[in-house]
């Protein structure tokens, strides 16, 4: 049976320092983003999450880039979509694997340089019947 | 027990059922647990909305990247034969529907309690003289899901005969016998207490009708025989080997209990 | 990458300016490097790093991964049908393997 190691793991805090990388410093506004992610996330090991953002998607106003941000993973940023006006809507599907009950943030830069996201809670349950097979 | 026996103790087998679990050393008419004959509930209804959707379409099922392995390896020639799975059984669409529904089952010309795997390995050596798959390995998981997703929504229909009757009486008392430091039976879970809590999980019937399964714990498709193991280290019981006399005879029990229930595979489980 | 199975799902055929939805699954442990063996020894990180596709050669999505994606990756996105062409899906590991393939979308 594999086992979790101790190390040092994210928290809100370092989940701050990668959004201030990935803005630059800029603000970031609410709105215009949808993450949808169960409230109660029948096993961490694989979370179904889907981003949606309100975007024409045109060659002037469109999404380029989402990120999906942890704040009690190892790691802070968990993936980054790439879009453009090729995309046609900026709608992007996973599953994503979340170490504990924790807030996930989508992140979204749009063609102007404005940073846009939306938060929400996940709280992950543990297996009723730890496996060890 | 034939048949139309069971379909006339169904009332009574809820009944016993319930009997069972108040008494220890209680025989039980063999049947469903439900009342009425009803075919016991999928695992596939004690998932989230999320998961069932995730599992329905193909497109979105993990458990589908095994289905187009044992495709492949269906149309693949092996062993000193040179066949494949499809120079004899031609389109599996065709040949394997309804197949994984009637298992396991009795090899007529040895006796012996084959499930799906065994039988797949029993082709290999005897038909294609290629070695046999190792239990549990990508080659053996593909090709048993794949055939058995050909059996995909029919009726699980196994029936107990003369050939299968003790194998199917060793499966029955394991399930209702206590077990490790637990000190737990199947039953007392799947039968008497389905459908409520055990910390955030809901207790499943646990029918099975959806194996190999891609199971989010194991983070891969996995056998009946790799569940059925986890089950015995749930309860501190002493697990026993990949196709096992003890798995085979509780797998041909877990068969008939789910007379009825739509073939899944590959489900999604927790 | 081994047993590097993929299934991509997408319509065969669509009309012009259709926003079409195209869903992905790759085999992949996706092996954190987190999990230690049954005797202490650290498992090696083992994961798909990037997905690119492109349509009639130019880029039309990317992804990054990191181990805090699931294993056996699902991946859905979204591309406007300009003209019959080829898309061509390419997943990379970090070990430098490759996984690709190519599907064939006719716009009417």
């Amino acid at each position: 049976m594999a086992l979790l190691p101790r190390h040092a793991w994210a928290s809100p805090e370092l989940r701050d320092k990668a959004l201030n990388e990935l803005t630059g410093g800029r603000p970031i506004s609410d709105g215009r983003v949808t993450l949808t992610i169960p409230q109660v996330a029948e096993n961490g090991l694989s979370v179904y999450t889907t981003v949606q953002v309100d975007s024409p998607m045109t060659p002037d106003d469109h999404v380029k880039k989402i990120h999906i941000l942890a704040e009690r993973n190892p790691i802070a940023r968990l993936l980054t979509w790439h879009l453009g006006p090729r995309s046609g809507t900026a709608k992007v599907s996973t599953n994503i694997r979340l170490a504990a009950t924790q807030q996930v943030t989508a992140l979204a830069e749009m063609s102007d340089g404005s940073f846009w996201r939306d938060i929400k809670p996940v709280v992950v349950t543990i297996a009723a019947c730890i496996d060890g097979g | 027990m034939s048949v139309a026996m069971k379909q006339t103790v169904s009332g009574r087998a809820s009944h016993s059922a319930l009997a069972a679990f108040f008494c220890v050393a209680a025989v039980v008419a063999a049947g469903p647990a439900s009342a009425g004959g009803e075919p016991l509930p999928s695992g596939t209804s004690f998932l989230t909305q999320s998961l069932q959707a995730q599992q329905s379409d193909e497109a979105t099922n993990p458990g589908m990247l095994w289905i187009s392995e044992g495709a492949l390896i269906w149309q693949t020639p092996d062993g000193a034969s040179g066949a494949s799975c499809a120079t004899c059984h031609g389109d599996a669409g065709t040949s394997m529907k309804g197949v994984a529904a009637s298992y396991p089952k009795v090899y007529g010309k040895t006796g012996e309690l084959l499930n799906l795997e065994k039988r797949i390995n029993l082709c290999r050596t005897s038909q294609q003289n290629a070695e046999p798959y190792a239990y549990e390995s990508d080659p053996l998981l593909a090709l048993t899901a794949f055939i058995a997703r050909q059996s995909l929504g029919q009726p699980i229909n196994v029936q107990i005969d003369d050939a299968s009757r003790a194998f199917y009486e060793r499966g029955k008392a394991m399930f209702y016998r206590r077990q490790g430091q637990l000190n737990l039976s199947c039953a007392q879970c799947h039968e008497a207490l389905a459908g409520k809590q055990l910390r955030g999980d809901t207790i499943s019937y646990g029918v099975g009708n959806g194996y190999p399964a891609y199971r989010l714990e194991w983070q891969t498709l996995g056998s009946l025989h790799r569940r059925l193991r986890s089950c015995s280290y749930g309860v501190r019981a002493r697990r026993f080997e990949f196709g096992s006399p003890e798995y085979l005879s509780l797998e041909l029990f877990l068969a008939v209990r789910a007379q009825g229930v739509p073939v899944e595979t590959p489900a999604i489980r927790r | 990458m081994a047993l590097a199975t993929a299934r991509v799902s997408m319509p065969k055929e669509v009309g012009k300016g259709d926003i079409v939805e195209i869903k992905t699954l790759i085999r992949h442990r996706m092996e954190t490097g987190y999990r230690v063996d049954s005797v202490g020894k650290k498992i090696a990180r083992h994961i798909v790093k990037l997905l690119t596709v492109t349509y009639d050669g130019e880029e039309i999505f990317r992804m990054d991964f990191t181990q805090g994606v699931a294993a056996n990756p699902f991946v859905a996105f979204t591309t406007v049908a300009t003209q019959t062409g080829e898309l061509v899906f390419v997943w990379v590991d970090d070990k430098g393997e490759e996984v690709r393939v190519v599907k064939e979308l006719t716009v009417a």
